[in-house]
Parts: C-alpha cells; structure tokens; sequence
C-alpha cells in the first residue's frame, strides 16, 4: 500500500461550517484532506459533528459555508453508503438489494449479474442471492449492506458506525472481513465511529474530533501496515496505538464538558 | 454427526415438546370444530326455541323456514344478489383506483394534499345516508347513485392508509436513494410503493366491508322508490310484506357476501405479503 505521504488527495474539504437553524454550530472550521487509499476513522464523542462531516460529503446536505473538492470532480459512481442500520429493502431479495445502485442507473440485472454475485461473494454471501432480508442474521444483513455500497467499485465508500448495533463477535469477524474487503477492492474509505478500538484496528488515519461546536481537534496516524490479522489486536503497537487515540478522545469529551 | 448418521434414529423429545406439539394439533382441529360447532349449536337452539314457543314466523322464522325461504325464492335472491355484488365490487374497484390515485398525488404534490386533504375528511365524516337521497335526485341511473355511495364511503380508508403508507418509507433508504440520484419515479416504483404495500392491504381489507355496507346502505334509500336494486332492497321489500323467511334468507346472503369480500381480501395480502412482512410470518 502506498504511505501516507505518497497518496493523491481525492476529497478535500475546506473550512467547512455548518449550521442548524436554531443556531447550532454542528461543524466549525473543518479541514480535512482525504488521499486515495485512506482508511480514515472519525472518532469522537456524541454531537461532534461525525455524522454531519459525511452527511456533507455525500451531498445529502450543503455546507453553510466552506467546500468540498474532489479531485477530478464527481461523478455518480464515486459513493457507496452504509448506514448504522442494514438499510435493505424487506420486500425484495438479497440480490435485488445488491442489484440497486445499478438499477437506479437504468442499469439491467442481467447486465451486472456477474458484478452482484462477485460482491456477494466477498462478503461470503453467495449462496443468499434469493433470501430475504428477514431470514438473515443482524451481521449477514449488515454485509448485504457493504456489498451493495461496494458493488459499484465506488472511490469512496462511507460507512456511518455500521457496526454499533451488533454484538462484539460479530463486530470483531466483520471488522476483520472489511479489511479483506477493503484491499480486494482498494478503495477509500470514512469510517465514523465512538469505539477508540475499532478505529484503531480498521484505520490508518484517525480524525479525532470534539463537540460543542463539532470540530477536529487532532489527527493520529497508525502506522502499522495491513493486512491486520486478529494478532494486531492483542500487540503491543495496538495498545500504544489506542492509548494515543484514547488520550485524544479524552480531550475531546473534556473539551466539551 | 457421524455417530447420529449411524444410529437409529430415535426422536428425542421432551415432555414440554411433546405437550407443544400436542396443544399445536388440538388448535389445528379446534380452529374449524369450534366455530362450526358453536354455529350448529345456535341454530339448534333457534329451531327449538321458535318450535316450542310456537313463535309466530311474522315475528321469528325458524331456520327450516329460513332455509326453504332461500330455496324457494333463489329466483328472485339470486340476481337481487348478482346486483348486489356488483354494486360492491364495482365501488371498491373505483375506490382502490381513486383512492391510490389521490394518494400518490397527495404525495407528489404537498400543495395538492394541503388543498383537498380537508374535502376527502368532509366527504368521508358525512354520512352517507344522508347524502345518498341528494343523489338520488341529481344522477338518473339508480344504479350509478348507489354506486356512488358505496364509492364515498369505501375510498376514503384507501385513501387514508395508502398516503400514510407512501411516507413511510424507510429515512436512509430514502437517503441512498438521493445519494444514488434515484428519479421521482424511480423512488415512487422501487421504494414508495412497495413501502405502502401492506397499508394499502390494510386499507383494502376494511374498504371490501364497507363497500358492501355502502351498497346495502345505498339501496335501503334508493331502491325505496321501486328501483329493484339488490339485496337490501328485497330485504326491506320483504319486511314491508311480512315475508319474514324472505327477509332473514337476504340477511344471510347479505352476510356471507360480507365473509366472502373478507376471505378474499385476506387471502390477497396473505399472498403479497407472505413473503417479506413481519405481519405475515409465523414465529417459531
């Protein structure tokens, strides 16, 4: 993987602000350059604006004032979403669900029949194709959810604390699978997330942010090289790693507090 | 597993799976037996009390009345019934196409729903019986006020449960949509509809009653005037003539056709839904 320093910028956001009518500053003053190949976690506290940062890069919502470059501009197929919930579609089967991003293209089934089972192969899910979401498990749904942000080989995919709603075990598998995922495919990714140790294990950047108004308020790097095996967790670069991030996240609860 | 695969097969199963499977049968059986049974038993019932009392039939007809009363006059109850249906399946067709429609463009249009919302409440809290002489007056057809009736009174929980459907969409289903630059009617087909499907069932299941309470209601007022619409109207006809067997032999049509709209409505969710909505399932 190519270091840090090396990476083209993709995504650039320039004194960023955003407010909510009421006068709630969510974001203020944000700076943040995103190079290609990044793994990069948003860390912090509830109300600092993690949330929103994406909600803004996604286009779901415009900055106040401030903006957001890509580089080469933005095209359609540059996102992939998933969301702390599944998100799927009850009524239709898992390979529909998969099939979406295409169809909202005028994009046939049969024309990306190869691509769907290739991304429902990389999250193990092959032999799901006709289930239901309802017959799947909370983490088989939430890997429906990541083959469909992914099946379109998007640049950037953006995962909103995906994994929050699932017990550890299957935090852990999943955590390790998105690694997998993610040097099978090489995209970028922004991972938010309140856990110091999964934006540990996942990322090699993580933007440390507090709230009152939203703002970054440091930017760790994590060196260790991928792939990452289950081993990392137990090493001592991880303890260092997370202490460091644990000390950011400290600031950032004590700033706002 | 080897060693399972090798032996015997020997079904273990405890006493609580054992009274389980036990009190699943009975239900089974009991789900039909009861009901038919508490139906045989009231019909016995009626029969003695109106034979031993010797209840006059103007007043009370025994079920063998009833019955006879059915066969007898099937001529006349037969295309009285026909009518009937018609007028029912009729209105509910017009309210389904109606009251869809005027969902979706409430939905479409936050303007059109603002504007009309207040007339469909008015038109739905106004009872139909008083509105049905009205049209009685200015439509020619019998027929068509009746239907009209029944349309008023069966479109407006249509109407009601589909628009509520069509919003409930999913928040961040309807975010990947924007993010994926879904079209109006992309997000109406893939994500609206389908959202609304099983409040819309909802909604069918009571229209298909009230269509027919529409009917029935619709000819009490306007088949008075010697129209000879359907059922209904040869009911009240035959409580004019004192022709009690005539009267309760319409009522039990009136009845099953009640039960029939219910089943086949209940069947057609069943099968729209059975596949992905919780309200279909079975827990284990």
């Amino acid at each position: 993987m190519t270091p840090l320093a090396e990476r083209p910028p993709l995504l650039t956001m320039s004194h960023i602000e955003k407010t909510f009518s009421g006068d709630v500053v969510a974001l203020r003053d944000m700076n943040l350059t995103v190079n290609e190949g990044d793994f990069m976690s948003l860390l912090g506290p509830s109300g600092c604006g993690k949330s929103t940062a994406l909600r803004l890069i996604s286009g779901l919502m415009h900055p106040t004032r401030g903006k957001i470059d890509w580089a080469g501009g933005q095209g359609s197929d540059d996102l992939g979403v998933v969301f702390q919930e599944p998100t799927l579609m009850p009524w239709a089967t898992v390979a529909q669900n998969v099939w979406l991003p295409f169809r909202l293209k005028g994009i046939g089934y049969n024309e990306v029949k190869d691509d769907i089972l290739e991304a429902l192969k990389l999250v193990g899910l092959e032999n799901f194709q006709t289930a239901y979401p309802r017959e799947l498990s909370g983490g088989m749904k939430m890997r429906v959810s990541i083959a469909r942000a992914m099946v379109t080989k998007p640049r950037l995919i953006l995962m909103d604390e995906p994994f929050a709603a699932l017990d550890e075990i299957t935090r852990f598998k999943l955590n390790n699978d998105l690694l997998e995922l993610k040097a099978a495919i090489g995209c970028t990714v922004i991972f938010v997330t309140h856990s110091v140790f999964e934006s540990v294990f996942l990322s090699d950047r993580i933007v440390v942010m507090a709230a009152r108004p939203g703002r970054v308020i440091h930017e760790l790097e994590v060196d260790t090289p991928y792939p990452r095996h289950e081993s990392f967790r137990t090493s001592a670069e991880y303890a260092a790693h997370t202490r460091a991030a644990s000390e950011a996240l400290g600031e950032a609860i004590g700033e706002a507090a | 597993m080897t060693i399972a695969e090798n032996a015997p097969v020997v079904e273990v199963i405890d006493a609580e799976e054992a009274a389980r499977a036990r009190r699943a049968r009975i239900n089974r059986i009991a789900k039909w037996t009861l009901p038919s049974l508490v139906m045989v038993l009231t019909i016995l019932a009626w029969h003695l009390y109106v034979t031993i009392n010797e209840i006059p039939h103007y007043i009370l007809p025994g079920p063998v009345l009833v019955a006879q009363s059915i066969l007898s006059d099937w001529e006349l109850l037969w295309p009285a019934m026909l009518t009937t249906t018609r007028l029912t399946v009729f209105a509910l067709l017009l309210a389904i196409l109606g009251g869809v429609a005027l969902a979706v463009a409430f939905t479409q249009s936050k303007w059109a729903e603002m504007s009309f919302f207040p007339y469909a409440v008015i038109l739905q809290v106004t009872p139909v019986i008083a509105i049905a002489p009205l049209l009685q007056i200015y439509m020619e057809s019998a027929f068509a006020a009746a239907l009209a009736c029944a349309w008023i009174v069966a479109f407006f929980p249509i109407l009601s449960n589909t628009t509520i459907g069509l919003k409930s969409a999913d928040h961040n289903l309807e975010d990947l949509f924007t993010i994926y630059g879904a079209t109006r009617w992309q997000r109406l087909r893939l994500l609206a509809a389908p959202s609304a499907l099983p409040f819309f069932l909802g909604g069918l299941k009571i229209a298909g009653g009230l269509a027919l309470i529409g009917a029935v209601v619709a000819e009490f007022v306007i088949g008075r005037a010697g129209t000879g619409l359907g059922l209904a109207s040869t009911l009240l006809e035959a409580s004019y003539r004192f022709n009690f067997g005539r009267l309760y032999a319409a009522l039990i049509l009136i009845s099953a056709m009640g039960v029939v709209i219910f089943a086949i409505t209940s069947f057609i969710s069943h099968m729209m839904l059975r596949k992905w909505h919780e309200s279909a399932l079975k827990r284990d």
